[in-house]
């Protein structure tokens, strides 16, 4: 018995919390990325891909080069960015409005709300049709799309945000006697800008997706049409170097609001 | 400052949570509300306050305001209820920005109060990088930034450790015993009461009514000496006999019971 006891009494305590909490690290993405173009760029060398299907990387930053050295690309580029732009701009504003005044009132609340729930729910693209007979074959049609596609999640956003604010910290607000102008701008909108903020990486998709969308039916430059164009004419390098330009595009709006995040919610 | 319940009743649908309270919290004078949870004390704070309407009867506050005082009937919430975006000195500010202050007359304030609350060296900081003692400390700046008529406290030290509890009752004890402010503590906790108050209100259970005040004759300032002791023990006694019955049957009472 003594020496059973003591073989048990030496048993080590086994570990057994590790796991379930993963990190990042930049290095195997890059090794990850590196090796896949690499394959790419070697299968097409080799002759295994057909270059009039799938360009080799190396055609594709060549093609990319041309064109934005003959100053189309930037034209292009330029072209699309405004409208996504212009229609974000359009879209965030009125989507605020209504969703800060859904927010706040019963009113508003109980006729936005079904209207919402009504609207939201329909591809903004095939409404396009209806807007060129309303406005033209012009910019006005392709900016109502983009922000009538940003103003229903903008909307969704704002006013769940609002919902989301600590109804104590509106008690204190109200402790203090401060006027209600002054609890919205100081207590209900600070409350829900994170929430506002993350909606705009949703909304600003939404407005990729649509401006795209939209040149593709009718434009004469921008990026859809220029990526639809060279679909027509089989230059595939082309269309990949468009495809290219239009993920550059998504990266930096999304770390425009990546650094809108750090400046406005530094708090957190 | 002196607040007057009169008749006070509430309901919620069809729950009666406060019945017929008359109540008077005498100008100077802190008084404790204590209670077995659902006895309605938060309630009945909120309504002495004007942040709950009562279902039947009124409160009436009678008396002169001093004249620096911004906000008569000033509350501090127990979960603190601080702006996260806001740093310390700028939650402070909250209270005071929408009143026609000088700029230097609204800093002055502000240092003044988070030197009585001894957070001077935390202005520029934010709520997340303090501990809960601290964050309670600039809830209480807050309040006396506004120069208070009365203070309205909703169980302060409820959400803070043992520890934490003690040191800041000793703060309490040092800011507003000094001046007299008029204040309402509601509490669940007998200790707290019988350290911070002058008399204390003991409600019943759903309904809550008003069962009985007790005063307490020893100043606060005596309350720590040994030949106190016994007189507190005999309180603490009693109170704990008017609410033990009560405690005991809401500590079995199912959620939606």
């Amino acid at each position: 018995m003594a020496e059973l006891g003591r073989e048990t009494a030496q048993d080590r305590v086994r570990f057994r919390g590790g796991g379930f909490a993963p990190g990042q690290r930049r290095g195997p993405a890059l090794l990850v990325f590196a090796a896949l173009i690499a394959f790419w760029q070697g299968g097409s060398s080799l002759g295994w891909i057909n270059p009039l299907f799938l360009p080799s990387p190396a055609h594709i930053a060549q093609a990319l080069y041309d064109v934005a050295a003959s100053g189309e690309l930037w034209r292009h580029f330029t072209a699309s960015l405004g409208r996504i732009l212009g229609g974000w701009a359009i879209g965030t504003a009125a989507g605020l409005a209504l969703g800060t005044a859904m927010g706040l009132f019963t009113l508003a609340r109980s006729i936005g709300m079904p209207l919402v729930s009504a609207i939201f729910p329909v591809p903004k693209i095939a409404l396009l049709p209806l807007f060129i007979l309303w406005f033209g074959i012009g910019e006005p049609s392709k900016l109502a799309t983009i922000a009538l596609g940003v103003f229903f999640p903008t909307v969704i956003n704002c006013y769940s945000g609002i919902d989301g604010v600590a109804r104590n910290l509106i008690r204190m607000a109200q402790s203090f006697d401060l006027p209600p102008r002054d609890i919205v701008r100081k207590v209900v909108l600070p409350g829900a800008m994170p929430t506002i903020i993350a909606g705009f990486r949703i909304s600003s998709s939404v407005a990729l997706i649509l401006v795209v969308a939209a040149e593709m039916i009718g434009a004469e430059y921008g990026l859809g049409a220029f990526v639809l164009q060279a679909g027509h004419l089989m230059a595939t390098d082309q269309l990949l170097a468009g495809v290219v330009c239009l993920s550059v595009l998504g990266l930096i709006f999304g770390a425009a609001i990546t650094a809108l995040e750090r400046s406005l919610l530094r708090w957190r | 400052m002196e607040l007057r319940l009169e008749a006070v009743g509430h309901r919620y649908d069809d729950l009666t949570v406060l019945e017929d309270i008359s109540l008077t919290v005498q100008a100077g004078e802190t008084l404790a509300l204590i209670g077995p949870s659902g006895c309605g004390k938060s309630t009945l704070l909120g309504i002495l306050g004007g942040l709950l309407q009562p279902s039947s009867g009124r409160v009436v506050a009678e008396g002169a305001v001093p004249a620096d005082c911004l906000n008569p009937l000033t509350y501090v919430f127990q979960d603190f209820a601080l702006l996260p975006w806001r740093t310390v000195a700028d939650n402070v500010s909250l209270a005071l920005e929408h009143h026609t202050l000088s700029g230097n007359e609204r800093h002055s304030r502000i240092a003044e109060v988070l030197e009585r609350t001894k957070l001077s060296d935390f202005s520029s900081a934010y709520p997340r990088q303090l501990s809960g003692g601290m964050r309670q400390r600039v809830g209480i700046a807050r309040a006396l930034a506004v120069r208070p008529a009365v203070l309205l406290m909703d169980e302060p030290l409820s959400a803070l450790d043992a520890q934490t509890r003690d040191l800041l009752m000793e703060d309490f004890l040092d800011l507003w015993l000094r001046e007299k402010t008029t204040a309402v503590y509601v509490t669940h906790n007998l200790t707290e009461a019988l350290r911070l108050a002058d008399r204390v209100a003991v409600l019943s259970r759903r309904p809550g009514r008003l069962r009985e005040t007790v005063p307490l004759a020893v100043p606060q300032s005596e309350r720590g000496r040994p030949e106190a002791q016994a007189e507190l023990a005999r309180l603490q006694q009693h109170l704990w006999t008017l609410i033990k019955e009560e405690a005991r049957s809401a500590e079995r009472e199912m959620a939606d019971g």
